[in-house]
């Protein structure tokens, strides 16, 4: 194979008549090409994407505290699996707990004494003391779980 | 003097004839910087770009210490404080450079904006600077991440947490984005892998396209001026203007010395990713105005979660930005465009009123 060098300078049109005047077998060689660039791209794309961690199948926690350390009108943040929770007693006494995590943007919410509601300091969202969206812009309720009170031992557990 | 220049000129030949500077030599030379009452706003382009070499800098510098770990990052940079000879002075830089960088964007972007001079042939022009613009938002937000405390903690729990919101993939790319389903040490290793070596090269070649792209169409003269029929004036780009250039980054210089020094960036408190978020937290000052915004959007728009709705408006707004040069039509045929102002200073008008609420506004009302 000769180089021709080429008698005008190239232009516009001349290098876009190259590109579309490609024969069969140069689309061949153009989609090997393409394959090879996918051969590379899938195994970067896939080593990208984190592996699946065990999300936690724990369906109940034991919270490293007792009942007598949750005073009236306080919560407190607990690990449920690698999730945080929040447990409070309301000012009647009753225990009560429910996922920590605003519905709104992920944020971790907190007990606000002074207004006897559940708060998230990220976009001032509210909830009641029943995890209950009742202003900002949280969009669902917060996800409550049992509580369970066995000697001095509190149990968290998901669902009824 | 006369060997020693014809010494010099001997070098310069050695290398003009192996590595052909004289026509990068002419590329330099052919510009001219027109000269009216707007040419203040020229400047700012390479202000931007100062502020970035400084970031190349002390990001360099502050690369020797830091440690990308959920354990060890916080720690890191408190090492680097209190020991390291002068690692208060690097990391304070740091921090106000980028500040001052994306104020200089801001101005620059928006000065464009209202100049129009995104008219043909600079619609590329634009668009390589619009990409750099998004560039240093993301540049802002992984290195908010790094120093691993509670702010920005929570900030990029929040953050991330937005890209939950695209429709179909959201799920999967918020994923992909921490490198699990948390805010955790893996994130701040995915965070750290991207401010320090994806961005970098990406900027690389975003800004040598749009540096070349400056350099090939010139100065855009504003309509109004071109149009008042005063006489045209110009200097030189190199050296007149590049002089004048200098002078505004030595400005700057002093400026970063003393704000480090009399205004030292913070450290804060570690990251808990177990404590309740913190009052008082808050972005970035640039990501404030969307952050504030998302928190006066009721929970439902029609059938629609709030936030939804916020951050698809300004997913679509940052395109329409992004496609100004070919949406103003006016402009493209040399007509005056007042609408495109009006929209320019709405934008801008948006963004301040915003931000000084997000200030301001009580936390906790």
């Amino acid at each position: 194979m000769t180089h021709v060098p080429p008698s005008a300078p190239a232009t516009r049109r001349t290098f876009l008549d190259w590109l579309l005047s490609r024969t069969v077998t140069t689309w061949i060689l153009g989609t090997s090409f393409g394959g090879l660039v996918a051969a590379v791209l899938y195994p970067v794309g896939r080593y990208l994407v984190p592996p699946k961690s065990g999300e936690s199948a724990a369906s109940s926690v034991t919270l490293p505290f007792g009942p007598d350390d949750v005073a009236p009108d306080t919560g407190k943040i607990f690990k449920f699996g690698n999730r945080p929770g929040i447990i409070l007693r309301t000012p009647t006494g009753e225990l009560r707990a429910f996922s920590a995590t605003c519905t709104h943007l992920g944020c971790i919410v907190q007990l606000r004494p002074d207004l006897g509601e559940l708060w998230c300091a990220c976009h001032n969202g509210h909830f009641d003391l029943n995890g209950i969206n009742i202003a900002g812009p949280p969009p669902r309720p917060l996800e409550a779980f049992t509580v369970n009170v066995r000697g001095d031992q509190i149990v968290v557990s998901k669902g009824a | 003097m006369a060997p020693l220049r014809s010494k010099l000129e001997a070098v310069w030949v050695w290398l003009d004839d192996r590595l052909g500077l004289a026509p990068i030599g002419e590329l330099a030379k052919k510009k001219d910087v027109p000269v009216h009452r707007h040419t203040l706003w020229y400047y700012l382009g390479g202000m931007t770009l100062f502020l970035f070499m400084v970031q190349v800098a002390t990001g360099i510098l502050l690369l020797i210490y830091y440690r990308p770990s959920a354990e060890e990052a916080y720690e890191s940079v408190q090492f680097l404080m209190a020991e390291v000879q002068f690692g208060w002075l690097i990391r304070s830089i740091h921090h106000w450079a980028a500040n001052l960088m994306i104020v200089a964007l801001f101005l620059h972007m928006f000065s464009v904006l209202l100049l129009k001079a995104y008219a043909k042939p600079r619609e590329m022009t634009w668009l390589s600077g619009f990409g750099l613009f998004a560039l240093a938002l993301a540049f802002g937000f992984t290195g908010y991440l790094l120093p691993w405390n509670e702010l920005s903690y929570f900030a990029t729990r929040v953050g991330t947490q937005i890209i939950a919101v695209v429709p179909v993939v959201g799920e999967f790319m918020l994923r992909v984005a921490r490198g699990g389903d948390d805010v955790t040490g893996a994130t701040l290793t995915r965070f750290y892998g991207v401010h320090v070596a994806i961005l970098p090269a990406l900027t690389t070649g975003v800004l040598g396209l749009h540096l070349y792209l400056v350099q090939r169409h010139g100065m855009s003269t504003p309509r109004s001026v071109e149009q008042s029929g005063t006489p045209r004036r110009s200097m030189p780009f190199f050296p007149n203007f590049l002089l004048r250039d200098l002078v505004g980054w030595l400005t700057a210089l002093a400026v970063l010395a003393a704000l480090a020094a009399f205004m030292p960036a913070h450290l804060g408190v570690k990251a808990d990713p177990f404590a309740p978020a913190p009052i008082g937290i808050k972005p970035e000052w640039y990501f404030m105005f969307m952050f504030q915004s998302l928190k006066f959007l009721p929970a439902h728009i029609l059938s629609l979660e709030g936030e939804v709705v916020g951050i698809l408006a300004f997913g679509l707004a940052g395109v329409f930005l992004a496609l100004v040069p070919f949406a103003d039509r006016r402009t493209a045929r040399g007509e005056s465009s007042p609408l495109f102002t009006l929209i320019g200073i709405g934008i801008i008008a948006f963004i301040i009123v915003l931000t000084i609420l997000g200030y301001t506004a009580n936390p906790t009302a």
